[in-house]
C-alpha cells in the first residue's frame, strides 16, 4: 500500500464506486459475532466513522446467542455473564456508536481489491468497496463425515452446536438418550444442558488421552452430574436405519486405533459430536490470503493483518479460542490496526481526534519486507498468532497466543530472540484444550541486533 | 385398474414411467420410501460409463452404449447436470498391459467411440494428478458424470407432469395373477394393474419370484464411498479407474458434476437388503485404493462417507423383459452398474415391451421438457439482482456451504413430487451437502418445511417415517423427571 499514492487511489475508488452503484466504506467487517462487534467498536473508537458490519444471521451476537450458560466476561467485564448478555454489551456499544450493520446478509465473495459481493432479501445483490476488511466469520464444527465414523446414517446425529441451537433457541429436544463423542467445550456444555432438560446423557467419549475442553467445564458439566468421561475412546459403529438406535464405543491405542475386545454397546437415540472446530475461511481463501495449515486460519502479522494488505482477521476465523474474552481483546486490536491502516492509506495524516488513540501517533509506520521477523513454533508449541512481527509497527506490548500439542506438567514456556532466552516461565499444567499466551516487549526486541527469529518452545527444565 | 404399475421410483422405475408417459396409459409408480431416489439410485458413483468393460454381446453392453448415447440429449431435455469428462483406466505394471490391451479391444468390439491407449507421458499430460506408477491407460472420451439424484428426480418429475401417478410410503407385500393382469397387496391397500414393471432394485427378486417359477436371486453388493470437499475438486478432471477385477470396476476417483471429488466403491456382498452401513475396513480400503490412482488425495478433505447397494443378480446380467411363465410382468432386475448409464435405454426398451402388450395411443399432451430448480449461482449478477427483486427468498442464503437460497428450497418443496424431508431437500438443491454437513442449515430447513407444509417441527423427518429430527419440546410435560 505504500508504493502508490493511496489518497488519489481512494478518491478514484469512491467516485467509481458511486458511479457503479457500489457502496463505499472505510472498513467492512465480515461477521457480527463477538469478534466482529469488538473489532467494529474498536475501529470506531480509533477514529474511523465509515464502518459497516455484515452479518449472515438474523441478529447480531453470533454463536453467543445460543450459549445461554454463564461464565462469559470474567476478564472483560469482571463479572460473570451469559453468552447473550455478553453479546448484548457489545451490541449496545456498537449501537451507541451508531455503527451500521446489515443482517441476513451473506457475503459471497471478496476480491483482492476488497470489492465485496453480498446478498440479502431486501437489498438484493450488494457491491461494497472497502479500504480495509476485517474477517470475523467465526468457525464451524467438525461433522461426522470428516471423522469418517462407520455405520448407518440415521436421524439423531447432531453436532453439539446444532443441538445447542435446537434446545436453546428453538426449545426442541433432539433426543432423550444421549451419547456424546468428543469432549470439546460445546459437547461438555451440552452434556449438562441435555441433562437439565431431562435427557439421559450416558457417556462422553474422547479419542485423545486428554479432554479438548476446559478443565472447569469437565468439573461443572460432567463431574457435577455424574456423567462419565471416557478418554482414549471413540465411536466405532452407528446403528439404526431411520432414527439412531445405538452406538458402539471402543478404547483406542496410542495411534487412535480401536482395541479389539474393548467394544461396549450403548443404546441411544442421539449422538452429539463435539470433535473440534474449524475456522470458516472460504472467503479468506477466495481473497487469496496465505493460510496456516495448523490453525486453519489465515497467517497474520503483529497487526493481525493477513498476507493481503488491508485485510485483517480476528476471533475464531483466525484460530479457535476457548474464551470469548480473548476474542474480544484480539478483535479490538484488529479493529485498531485496521483503523491505522485506513488512516495511512488516507495519506498518513491523522484526521481523527488524537485523544482516541492509545499509542498517540495514530498512523501505522511502514514495515520494510526484510524486517518481518518470523515467530517459530517448536518443541510442543503447535502454532502462534501472530506468525510474524515487524518491530517498527508493533506496539509496546504484543500478545502472542498459542496452543500446545499435548499435555505438559511442570514444564516451561521458553522464548528465544535468535538464540538468547528471554523468557522461561514455569506452568504446572498445559493442555491442548487451553490456549496459552506470552507478551513480547518492543524494547526487548529492539535491543537485539540483527534479530532474525523469535522462537517459542516448551521445555522440561 | 391401472394399465401399468411400476414398482420402485428409483432411476429405472422413473425412466420407465417417463417413457410410458408418452402414451395414453393409466400409470402408477409405487415406492416404499417417502421420495423418489431412495435406494440404489441415491448412492452410487454417478458415472456415465463408456461401456468398455461390459462383456460384448450382453444386454449390459447394449444398454450401456445406448444409454451413454442418449444421456446428453436427455440431460438437456430434462435439465439435469451431466458432463462428458472422459474416463481413464489405469494400468500399473507391464505384467498387466495385456489386460489393458484386452480391455481396449473389448471396448472397440462394444462400439465405444474414440478409444485410445495412452503411454505414461501422454497420460500424465492429460491428467497430471494420476500416480507415477501408472505406466499406461485407456482413455474413453465418451465416459461422463451425471448427478444421480438430479437425473432420477428429473425423470420422475417429467413423468408426473405427463400424468403418471406416484404413491409413496407404499410397500408392495404380495403380487398375484388375476385374469385381467396382476393384483398387488400393499400396506396401504390393494392395487390392480394390467401390466407390472418390476424396478424394485435389490428387492426385485422377491417380486419376480412371487409370479414366476424361474427363480432369480439378487444379492445386495455394498459399495462404500467417501466424498471430498469442493476445495479439492480440481484434483482430477477425468474419471480414473483401475483395471477391473472379478467383483467389478474397482475403486475410482472422479470429479462430480457439482465439483467435489468422489472416491469408491468397495464391493462387499451382504445378506441384509436394508443395510447400507459403512465399515471401517471398507472406508480404509477406499482410501488406500484411491491413493494408488491419485497419490496426492487429501484425506483430510473428506466431508462425508456413505454406502450404496447394487442389485447383483447371480447370472451377472441385466434381466429385462417378461419371464416366460409370467406374461405382462416385466422385470428390470439385476440392474447393477452400468445401470445408471443404461437407465434411459432401459426405460425405452421396457416402454417398447409395454407398447407391444397394450398397444396404447400417443399422449397428445406429452411434453418431454422439464425445467430444473433454478440455481441463482448460474445467473449473471444483473439477472440475480432482478430475481431477488421479484422473489426476495432468493436473497436469503439458507445453506452457507453450498450457497443455497430459500427460493430454491421453496421450489424444491412446491414443485411436482416436491421434497418432504431434509434428505429430499438435500438431494434436490444440495442444502446440507457441503462441508458442514447440515450443521448450520438443518434447523433452518426444518423451519421452512414445517412452515410450508403447515405442520409441527416434531413431524419433520430426515428421510421419511420414523426418521424424526426432534423428539419433543424442552418445556413440554412429557419430560421424565
Amino acid at each position: 500500500m505504500n508504493s502508490y499514492n493511496a489518497d488519489t487511489m481512494h478518491i478514484n475508488t469512491a467516485q467509481d464506486a458511486a458511479a457503479d452503484g457500489i457502496q463505499f466504506y472505510d472498513i467492512v467487517i465480515i461477521g457480527g459475532g463477538p469478534a466482529g462487534l469488538a473489532a467494529a467498536v474498536s475501529a470506531r473508537k480509533n477514529g474511523i466513522e465509515n464502518i459497516l458490519i455484515l452479518e449472515r444471521d438474523n441478529k447480531l451476537g453470533g454463536i453467543l446467542n445460543q450459549c445461554i450458560h454463564n461464565g462469559f466476561g470474567l476478564h472483560t467485564f469482571r463479572e460473570e455473564l451469559t453468552g447473550p448478555e455478553y453479546a448484548d454489551r457489545f451490541i449496545r456499544q456498537a449501537a451507541a456508536l451508531k455503527i451500521p450493520h446489515k443482517l441476513n446478509t451473506m457475503v459471497l465473495d471478496i476480491s483482492k481489491e476488497k470489492l465485496i459481493t453480498a446478498v440479502n432479501s431486501t437489498d438484493g445483490l450488494l457491491q461494497i468497496k472497502a479500504n480495509a476488511v476485517i474477517l470475523a466469520m467465526g468457525c464451524r464444527e467438525r461433522a461426522r463425515g470428516a471423522l469418517n465414523i462407520p455405520g448407518s446414517r440415521p436421524a439423531g446425529i447432531y453436532s453439539a452446536g446444532t443441538a445447542q441451537y435446537l434446545v436453546n433457541m428453538e426449545g426442541y429436544m433432539p433426543g432423550r438418550e444421549v451419547v456424546i463423542l468428543g469432549s470439546g467445550d460445546i459437547g461438555l456444555i451440552m452434556a449438562r444442558r441435555m441433562t437439565l432438560e431431562g435427557a439421559n446423557v450416558k457417556v462422553v467419549a474422547e479419542l485423545m488421552p486428554y479432554s479438548g475442553g476446559l478443565k472447569r467445564n469437565i468439573v461443572q458439566c460432567l463431574d457435577d452430574y455424574g456423567i462419565p468421561l471416557k478418554l482414549s475412546h471413540t465411536v466405532i459403529a452407528i446403528r439404526g436405519k431411520k432414527r439412531l438406535e445405538g452406538v458402539t464405543l471402543a478404547q483406542v491405542d496410542e495411534n487412535g486405533k480401536p482395541i479389539p475386545g474393548t467394544e461396549e454397546d450403548y443404546s441411544c437415540d442421539t449422538l452429539l459430536l463435539s470433535c473440534g472446530l474449524i475456522p470458516e475461511n472460504e472467503l479468506s481463501r477466495g481473497i487469496g490470503t496465505e493460510m496456516d495449515p495448523v490453525t486453519g486460519g489465515p497467517c497474520v502479522n503483529e497487526s493481525l493483518e493477513t498476507s493481503i494488505p488491508g485485510v485483517f482477521a480476528c476471533g475464531n476465523v483466525l484460530h479457535v479460542h476457548d474464551l470469548v474474552d480473548y476474542v474480544s481483546e484480539e478483535a479490538a486490536a484488529a479493529g485498531k490496526n485496521a483503523a491505522s491502516y485506513v488512516r495511512q492509506a488516507d495519506g498518513g495524516a491523522d484526521t481523527a481526534p488524537a485523544e482516541k488513540f492509545e499509542s498517540g501517533d495514530g498512523a501505522t509506520p511502514s514495515c520494510k519486507d526484510q524486517s518481518e521477523i518470523p515467530l517459530i513454533s517448536t518443541g510442543g508449541v503447535r502454532y502462534t498468532v501472530p506468525k510474524t512481527v515487524c518491530i517498527d509497527r508493533m506496539e509496546d506490548l504484543l500478545t502472542v497466543r498459542f496452543r500446545v500439542g499435548a499435555v505438559y506438567k511442570n514444564s516451561f514456556i521458553s522464548v528465544y530472540l535468535n538464540d538468547e532466552q528471554i523468557l522461561h516461565r514455569k506452568k504446572p499444567i498445559m493442555a491442548p484444550g487451553e490456549m496459552e499466551q506470552i507478551i513480547l516487549q518492543k524494547t526487548q526486541l529492539e535491543a537485539v541486533k540483527n534479530l532474525k527469529t523469535i522462537t517459542i518452545r516448551i521445555t522440561d527444565c | 385398474m391401472y394399465d401399468v404399475i411400476i414398482i420402485g421410483a428409483g432411476v429405472i422405475g422413473s425412466a420407465v414411467a417417463r417413457e410410458l408417459s408418452r402414451y395414453q396409459l393409466h400409470i402408477l409408480v409405487v415406492e416404499k420410501e417417502e421420495d423418489v431416489c431412495c435406494g440404489t439410485s441415491k448412492a452410487n458413483s454417478g458415472i456415465v460409463h463408456s461401456g468398455i468393460d461390459c462383456k460384448p454381446g450382453t444386454l449390459k453392453a447394449h444398454m450401456n452404449l445406448l444409454g451413454n448415447e442418449k444421456m446428453e440429449a436427455l440431460s438437456k431435455e430434462l435439465d439435469f447436470p451431466f458432463r462428458r469428462n472422459g474416463s481413464l483406466i489405469l494400468c500399473f505394471s507391464e505384467e498387466d498391459r495385456p489386460r489393458l490391451i484386452k480391455l481396449y479391444r473389448q471396448g472397440i468390439e462394444n462400439g465405444v467411440p474414440d478409444l485410445r491407449i495412452l503411454e505414461k507421458e501422454d497420460l500424465h499430460k492429460l491428467e497430471p494428478g494420476v500416480s507415477d506408477q501408472a505406466i499406461a491407460a485407456v482413455h474413453a472420451p465418451s465416459g461422463g458424470i451425471v448427478c444421480p439424484f438430479g437425473m432420477n428426480i428429473a425423470l420422475a418429475e417429467n413423468a408426473t407432469e405427463n400424468g403418471v401417478e406416484f404413491r409413496f410410503d407404499t410397500e408392495v407385500l404380495t403380487i398375484s395373477k388375476i385374469p385381467a393382469g396382476y393384483q398387488l397387496l400393499t400396506n396401504t391397500g390393494e392395487l390392480r394393474g394390467r401390466c407390472v414393471v418390476n424396478a424394485a432394485g435389490v428387492h426385485a427378486d422377491k417380486f419376480h419370484n412371487m409370479v414366476s417359477a424361474r427363480r432369480i436371486h439378487i444379492t445386495p453388493r455394498l459399495g462404500e464411498y467417501c466424498l471430498l470437499d469442493k476445495t479439492v475438486g480440481g484434483l482430477v478432471d477425468k474419471t480414473i479407474f483401475q483395471l477391473p477385477t472379478s467383483s467389478g470396476k474397482g475403486i475410482l476417483v472422479t470429479p462430480t458434476v457439482h465439483g467435489n471429488i468422489l472416491i469408491g466403491p468397495t464391493a462387499r456382498d451382504s445378506a441384509d437388503k436394508e443395510t447400507t452401513d459403512t465399515t471401517a475396513e471398507g472406508l480404509a480400503q477406499v482410501l488406500w485404493s484411491a491413493k494408488r490412482s491419485v497419490p496426492d488425495l487429501p484425506v483430510r478433505q473428506i466431508i462425508t462417507s456413505f454406502c450404496g447397494s447394487r442389485a447383483h443378480e447371480a447370472g451377472g446380467e441385466f434381466i429385462i423383459g417378461e419371464p416366460e411363465d409370467a406374461p405382462f410382468f416385466i422385470d428390470a432386475a439385476g440392474i447393477e452398474s452400468p445401470g445408471l448409464t443404461a437407465a434411459p435405454a432401459i426405460g425405452c426398451h421396457i416402454a417398447e415391451i409395454v407398447c407391444d402388450l397394450l398397444s396404447p395411443v400417443q399422449n397428445p399432451g406429452f411434453n418431454g421438457h422439464r425445467k430444473g430448480i433454478l440455481d441463482p449461482k448460474t445467473l449473471s449478477k444483473e439477472a440475480y439482482a432482478q430475481l431477488i427483486r421479484n422473489h426476495p427468498a432468493y436473497g436469503n442464503i439458507v445453506c452457507r456451504c453450498e450457497t443455497v437460497t430459500e427460493g430454491e428450497i421453496l421450489d424444491a418443496i412446491h414443485r411436482p413430487l416436491g421434497a418432504k424431508s431434509l434428505d429430499g431437500i438435500k438431494r434436490r438443491v444440495r442444502a446440507g451437502m457441503g462441508r458442514c454437513q447440515s450443521g448450520f442449515c438443518s434447523p433452518k430447513v426444518m423451519e421452512i418445511l414445517a412452515r410450508e407444509y403447515q405442520i409441527s417441527q416434531l413431524e419433520i423427518t430426515k428421510s421419511g417415517k420414523d426418521a424424526h429430527m426432534i423428539v419433543g419440546c424442552t418445556k413440554s410435560d412429557d419430560i421424565p423427571l
